[in-house]
């Protein structure tokens, strides 16, 4: 599954987009999860991260679908 | 209501939003424009550099602007825009301008609207001083110091 970075998470990943492998029916917090485990340089930024899924925030226990667009987006500083 | 949002690469107006929400009913319009600082805790910032997820912010821009219809009925029009990319010195990186028929609401739902926005629009920024840069994070709101 693709998952789109922003910001700090972006750059310490030093992509804007990165694909993991999740089983179907996974939910937002097991893509966080299996991030971790691949990206360990968003170990730190992950845990104060959001989840969006299609432009939307979304809780951990939301299941994911095939062709959603998933984004993971750290503390905010827009303003 | 009037509404416009918008992330824009190009430099921000003040009298552009306030033409925005300009009614012949609204006998009041508060704007908020939040410009680039030349220091951060006592650091020399050269520039910031801003980054939006800009479907995202868009919309959320839009959710915002009809959470404070809900909440000031009587605003007649609502602008916010954010700017992307490098910011130097003094210039603007957000606007939030709100109308209507009273300062009351004008100025309640101006204040509001900044606060929410610094709380949920999907925007990073880096300070980039003389000697290195840093993400920065917006703080809780009241949070912030002085």
């Amino acid at each position: 599954m693709a998952v789109r970075l922003f910001g700090p998470a972006r750059e310490a990943a030093g992509s804007e987009r990165v694909a993991v492998e999740v089983p179907g029916g996974a939910t937002a917090a097991d893509v966080v999860s299996a991030l971790e485990a691949r990206y360990p340089a968003l170990a730190g930024l992950l845990p104060r991260s959001r989840v969006a899924v299609n432009l939307e925030y979304v809780d951990g226990d939301t299941r994911l679908g095939p062709g959603d667009e998933v984004a993971i987006l750290p503390p905010v500083g827009g303003g | 209501m009037k509404s416009f949002y918008e992330i824009s690469e190009g430099p921000l107006s003040l009298e552009a939003a306030a033409s925005r929400v300009a009614d012949p009913s609204a006998g009041a319009l508060a704007a908020f424009c939040g410009t680039t600082r030349n220091s951060f805790d006592g650091k020399d910032v050269d520039h910031l550099e801003y980054e939006a997820y800009r479907p995202m912010a868009e919309r959320v821009m839009a959710e915002i602007g009809m959470e404070i219809a809900t909440r000031w009925p009587s605003v007649t029009g609502i602008a916010i825009a954010h700017r992307t990319g490098r910011v130097d010195v003094g210039e603007p990186s957000v606007i939030v301008a709100v109308s209507a028929p009273h300062r009351e609401a004008a100025l309640a739902a101006c204040g509001w609207g900044i606060d929410r926005l610094k709380e949920i629009l999907p925007v990073w920024k880096k300070e980039v001083f003389t000697d290195g840069e840093v993400w920065r994070e917006n703080q809780p709101r009241g949070g912030e110091p002085p």
